[in-house]
């Protein structure tokens, strides 16, 4: 494993260095030490290779990944994973506002709970939370699938478009032109899925979520539907 | 019947003809008007100030013998890479979406044949565009539609949309209409909803967190990239100098007579400032800070002419960005179509229903026969004359105040014919030492 001391060599050596791995290497593990709540930790990388920091990152840690795995051995600030393309980051702690915001695909992991704004605008990113999630998460998400085994705050899934919401626990307001919608076979194929791959089927069963999805009362502009906004 | 005079019929100014007939549209419909384009309210503007040209004390250059250059250098603070172009007049965002392929194609090769960029918009980054533009600038927008690390380490710099002059404070709005299978592919969405695009960002709030987002930015495409911010004309001075605070290489500085895709007209015409106005106070911040040159900025918003060019620049922008004057360069409004404008119930010169995509000029359009109306290769050559000439105009006033450079025309050169654009421009009232709000004068 190669290991990287980000206070002692710096960000931008850091990043450079996760670049410079092109396509496949045989340099496929790193550990990142003394991350000490840095910003953009391990940003746009593009290539098949497993980084672990070993502490607490600061905003944007794994924004735009590609193909890298990315494991936070501590909580993560905002907008984690932010506009992920592909890959997996997983956290082991807590996430801040904006996790997984604009994620075109790839699974994003938290072990523990997620804040405000959770997949925000999500374009088919999958979200597996293992906490809770805060108030405006799934805000005008576009696609992919979230799950979350605990509470969702309020205003879930305001003016979401055709993202999947699957919670366990409770749903303190639903947001905008969001409803629950009925669980099918095929969705719980797709919870089945997402709860293994995101380290969490031992702990909750697809059976025990509720789905929810947009209404698509709002698709089209209508005056009568003003009140909604 | 008496002979007495009667008094004729009077109408309002206030509950004149236009108002009533929106009263009555907003009664019937229960919608606002939505439209695209920029401000047509009659505002202060570049026509409201003049070049005083060379006279005893000041001699000018020879308008066909001495040089004039033009060039301009964007991006120079903190990128590797910035960017060198031959004009200072740049092409402004606009989508893929809003217009069709071929029209982004167009401003392409007529900005990549002039030596100047064009800019994406709301809808990620085209084929057609990146292909046939020389120099390309990525807009980072709120709705983050179409969004990677590709395409953005593929531009030529990166531009974060906090704002734009038609609706400082809006989102955006894209019709059902114009979603056609590639615009919705794109932006993942589903086919023919109207799509709405966020106001603000979604991962950052305010300054500090816009300053790590561009740490982010940078990180991800090596610290290349000039990094521009873009904002609306509403509190030029603060949001300049947050700007550079943040980390901005650039800044575009967007008035109210800038143009949009589509919008409620209530906004363009009541939010916002116009162009005039924005400028001194966004260079007075560049002043302030000592970053006035160091920090480009770049002014948007109802440029129409080499004149236009030449009094943003002599106010103390960098370069200026065009977008709607680009569109009616490329054939937009053209009275050539008139019958065609009046089929859609309006005229030349007065359509703005861009959002409806029925633009027979084929531009604004995402319908396949209308598209194949447009050639974008002699749009591309159009679009290039055209920047041609706002240059060689713009080089003729500057020769005549002496400059050999347009970056050395200063607001020195100028007077204004009205108190009003006096006052915003700062410069002096025709005739007169007096700039109100600067001085006693007389």
């Amino acid at each position: 494993m190669q290991t990287f001391d980000l206070t002692a060599q710096g960000l931008r050596a850091l990043n450079s260095t996760l670049h410079g791995l092109k396509g496949q290497t045989n340099m496929t593990a790193w550990e990142i030490i003394n991350p000490k709540g840095a910003h953009a930790i391990a940003v746009g990388l593009d290539a098949p290779v497993d980084v672990t920091v070993r502490g607490s990152t600061g905003y944007y840690c794994a924004g735009m990944n590609k193909q890298a795995t990315v494991r936070v051995k501590g909580s993560a600030g905002p907008g984690v994973a932010e506009n992920m393309m592909s890959g997996t980051v997983i956290i082991d702690g807590d996430a801040s506002q904006y996790a997984g915001a604009t994620g075109r695909g790839g699974l994003l992991v938290i072990k523990g709970n997620a804040s405000s704004r959770c997949g925000i605008s999500m374009k088919g990113i999958d979200i597996v939370v293992h906490g809770n999630i805060g108030h405006m998460s799934a805000f005008m998400a576009q696609s992919g699938n979230m799950v979350v085994l605990g509470d969702a705050g309020e205003a879930l899934g305001d003016s979401l478009y055709e993202a999947r919401l699957f919670v366990r626990g409770s749903v303190k307001s639903l947001g905008a032109d969001c409803v629950e919608k009925e669980m099918r076979p095929e969705h719980l194929a797709i919870l089945a899925d997402l709860l293994k791959r995101g380290e969490a089927d031992h702990l909750a069963k697809p059976e025990e979520f509720k789905r929810y999805g947009s209404a698509r009362k709002l698709y089209t502009f209508n005056i009568d539907n003003a009140s909604s906004y | 019947m008496s002979d007495f005079p009667t008094t004729p019929p009077k109408m309002s100014w206030t509950f004149n003809n236009d108002i009533n007939a929106e009263i009555r549209r907003a009664a019937a419909t229960g919608i606002y008007d939505i439209r695209g384009g920029g401000s047509k309210r009659k505002l202060p503007h570049f026509d409201d100030l003049l070049f005083l040209g060379a006279s005893i004390s000041r001699y000018p250059l020879e308008g066909y013998r001495e040089k004039c250059a033009t060039d301009v250098w964007l991006g120079t603070r903190f990128a590797k890479n910035p960017i060198h172009l031959d004009i200072p007049v740049t092409i402004a965002g606009m989508s893929f979406g809003a217009l069709s392929g071929p029209a982004k194609e167009a401003l392409g090769r007529g900005a990549s044949a002039a030596g100047t960029s064009t800019t994406t918009g709301d809808g990620g980054m085209t084929e057609e565009e990146r292909g046939h533009s020389k120099t390309l600038v990525y807009q980072y927008l709120p709705s983050r539609y179409g969004m990677n690390p590709d395409d953005l380490r593929r531009a030529d710099a990166i531009e974060v949309v906090v704002g734009q002059g038609a609706k400082p404070g809006g989102g955006g709005m894209l019709l059902g209409q114009k979603i056609s299978d590639r615009v919705a592919m794109m932006r993942n969405l589903p086919k023919g909803i109207d799509q709405r695009s966020a106001c603000r960002h979604p991962d950052w709030t305010g300054p500090d967190d816009l300053e790590i987002k561009i740490l982010e930015l940078r990180e991800i495409t090596n610290w290349e990239k000039p990094i521009y911010i873009k904002v609306g004309g509403a509190r030029p001075y603060y949001d300049t100098a947050l700007a550079v605070k943040a980390g901005a290489d650039v800044v575009v500085l967007d008035g109210m007579q800038g143009g949009t895709a589509a919008t409620q007209d209530v906004f363009i015409e009541n939010v916002g400032m116009p162009i005039l106005a924005c400028i001194p106070q966004a260079v007075k911040a560049l002043q302030d800070l000592g970053m006035h040159r160091k920090v480009q900025l770049i002014v948007s918003g109802g440029i129409r002419s080499g004149a236009d060019v030449a009094k943003a620049m002599a106010l103390g922008a960098d370069a200026v960005a065009i977008g709607t004057a680009a569109l009616i360069a490329l054939g937009d409004n053209d009275p050539a179509l008139e019958a065609e404008y009046n089929k859609l119930g309006t005229t030349a010169g007065a359509y703005d229903d861009w959002h409806e995509g029925k633009d027979p000029a084929g531009i604004t359009t995402q319908d396949p026969e209308l598209f194949k109306r447009f050639d974008p290769i002699l749009g591309g050559r159009r679009l290039k004359n055209y920047l041609k000439v706002m240059t060689l105009e713009a080089q003729t006033i500057a020769r005549a105040c002496g400059k050999n450079h347009l970056h050395n025309l200063e607001p020195e050169d100028l007077c204004a014919l009205t108190i009003e654009a006096a006052a915003m421009a700062g410069v002096p009232l025709a005739g007169t030492n007096w700039i109100p709000g600067r001085n006693g004068g007389f």
